[in-house]
């Protein structure tokens, strides 16, 4: 699957009160949780971003709590994704859970600027700046995790397992 | 001759039915407890309905506390603790705890006897890690894998390498459990121990009585790591004891086992230590932020990581026979029902009040900038709680410093960040 958009880059350590800050936790509906996405980090971000874009991030992305509105908002904004150097395990959990496409490369992570427009293929993990040319790799997704996209999610991939074990 | 391990790889292989895993390894294990809370459960509720799930695995073993916006701050957060009250009643949860018997997560679990350790703990809150104190396996997931354990009991894993942590020597007066995590995490960064589990050991270890064990392993995460864990000893057996509601198992490190990386502190030359915002990691003495002359508007004393009952008798040392300095708003809660009700037949609560503290119910409140302490642009907080972010307590240009329950109370006292040594 091929994702193409435009990337918005982030510093080191991005927390999830950054990502979706507590103070909208008083409910979980995506849509409201995706107006206030990244709003702590950049008060603009919502104005700023189009459906389909990218956040480009350092280190240690999604560090913090464990709370899954964090890759929600993301999704529910209609961002294609998060290029990182590294993902907070909790988050990268939850990302695989929800089926929001995450891909951790510390070259492109860093090398990337803002208002590139990037293209990623998920099943290779190829990311492919439009501007330059340049190609980046990223670190192959383990065979588990790629079996729980394929299925939609965990919830999905849990579902099947339970109908298979029925039949 | 059986390959040595860690604590967290043999309770690990215990709960997939081996005897030996291997970090880095992909399993799926048995979890005794599968934690929510009003933020987290609400969704792990509605993806349980949405998979066709009709019972959870087991009601004795899905925990669910409503202690985040709780006692309701608003109507959609009411609505959240709706979600968790109906279903509790709907799958006969023995552990649903809401109104007068909720206290913070984290401090009411082990205290109820709920974890115990040996346990393989899962929780949608990330400091589940808290847990760790008691000698289980406990980590914080999201909604979506709480979902599936309490559908299941069971969860995915991967077997986390170690770092072992050993501390040397003696703690000198004021310096805590909460400094030694502070240290440590100062050492390691936020990202130190990412994936990782990160064993405590040494005789400082095993000098800290629980509420400092359950407040290092508690501020794990915040290194990053999958867990924090301590072995078992007296003291954890003491507490464990009288309260748990299930058999439990003692396991140790293996001679040999293998660690990622290890580390030795010497804890006799610390002194209490300050988390400046917006990280944890930003740790500097206590002298320093006192010649620095930081002003505050809030100091809080609670939470997960430091509201339990020692804490208090510590804050309480502080400040009996002192007010809070004028303009300084101090806030003190209690993390469980059973704490405030000590603290009030100790007299500690009578201190609080008497140096015009805020006495608070049971609640995570003000930690995550939730309710009940809210700071306005540009405050500053003083607080014995585990995150300094942007935004974490309030509104993004205000600020948290983190401390010790006696920095904290003596800071309250002054008006500017201080060690209690100075008052």
């Amino acid at each position: 699957m091929l994702l193409t958009g435009r990337t918005h880059k982030f510093g080191d350590d991005i927390n999830t009160d950054e990502i979706i800050p507590a103070r909208y936790l008083n409910t979980s509906d995506p849509a409201e949780l995706a107006r206030h996405v990244m709003e702590d980090a950049d008060p603009e971000f919502v104005q700023k971003m189009q459906p389909g874009d990218f956040i480009v991030a350092g280190k240690n992305f999604g560090c913090g709590s464990s709370r899954e509105h964090a890759p929600i908002a993301i999704k529910a904004a209609g961002l294609s994704g998060v290029i990182a150097e590294s993902f907070a395990r909790i988050f990268y959990r939850n990302a695989f859970n929800m089926g929001l496409p995450i891909l951790e490369c510390p070259e492109a992570a860093r090398e990337l600027k803002g208002g590139q427009t990037v293209t990623v293929n998920l099943d290779t993990g190829e990311i492919t700046v439009k501007e330059t040319g340049r190609r980046y790799h990223s670190r192959p997704i383990p065979p588990f995790m790629q079996e729980l996209l394929a299925d939609g999610g965990l919830i999905p991939h849990l579902k099947k397992r339970l109908e298979a074990r029925a039949t | 001759m059986a390959k040595p391990q860690t604590i967290t790889q043999k309770i690990l292989a215990a709960h997939c039915g081996r005897e030996y895993v291997e970090p880095g390894e992909l399993i799926l294990a048995k979890v005794d407890i599968a934690l929510g809370n009003d933020i987290t459960a609400p969704i792990a509720i509605k993806e349980f309905r949405e998979s066709g799930a009709k019972r959870v695995f087991d009601p004795e073993r899905v925990v669910l506390v409503a202690d985040h916006f709780a006692p309701n701050k608003d109507i959609p957060s009411a609505i959240q603790c709706q979600i968790l009250r109906e279903f509790a009643r709907e799958q006969g949860l023995r552990h649903f705890y809401d109104g007068g018997e909720m206290g913070v997560e984290h401090a009411l679990l082990p205290e109820k006897g709920i974890v115990v350790p040996g346990d393989l703990i899962i929780g949608a809150d990330s400091h589940t890690c808290t847990y760790g104190a008691l000698g289980a396996f406990a980590t914080g997931v999201g909604s979506t894998d709480l979902a599936a354990a309490m559908i299941t009991g069971e969860a995915w894993f991967k077997v986390p390498e170690s770092i072992r942590l050993e501390y040397q020597g003696v703690c000198p007066e004021w310096v805590t459990g909460k400094d030694l995590i502070l240290h440590t995490i100062g050492d390691l960064g936020v990202d130190g121990a990412r994936y990782m589990a990160m064993e405590f050991v040494g005789p400082a270890i095993s000098a800290l009585n629980m509420a400092e064990r359950f407040s290092m392993a508690n501020m794990a995460v915040e290194a990053g790591a999958k867990n924090g864990i301590m072995a078992v000893d007296e003291v954890t057996l003491a507490y464990v004891r009288e309260r748990a509601l299930r058999p439990y198992r003692v396991y140790e490190s293996d001679a040999g086992a293998p660690y990622a990386l290890t580390r030795t502190y010497e804890v006799s030359r610390l002194e209490p230590l300050v988390a400046y915002p917006p990280s944890p990691e930003n740790v500097h003495p206590v002298s320093e932020a006192q010649e620095q002359g930081i002003r505050i508007d809030q100091a809080v004393i609670g939470s997960c990581t430091n509201g339990r009952l020692e804490d208090l008798r510590l804050a309480a040392r502080v400040l009996k026979g002192r007010t809070v300095a004028r303009g300084v708003r101090l806030i003190v809660i209690p993390a469980t029902p059973l704490i405030y009700r000590q603290a009030l037949e100790e007299g500690l609560l009578a201190i609080f009040l008497e140096a015009g503290a805020v006495i608070s119910p049971p609640t995570c409140g003000p930690c995550l900038g939730g309710h009940m302490g809210i700071l306005a642009p540009g405050e500053v907080a003083i607080a014995t709680t585990n995150r300094n972010f942007t935004g974490r307590m309030g509104h993004p240009t205000s600020q948290v410093y983190l401390a010790n329950p006696a920095v904290t109370a003596a800071s309250a006292v002054t008006g500017r960040i201080t060690s209690p040594a100075a008052l």
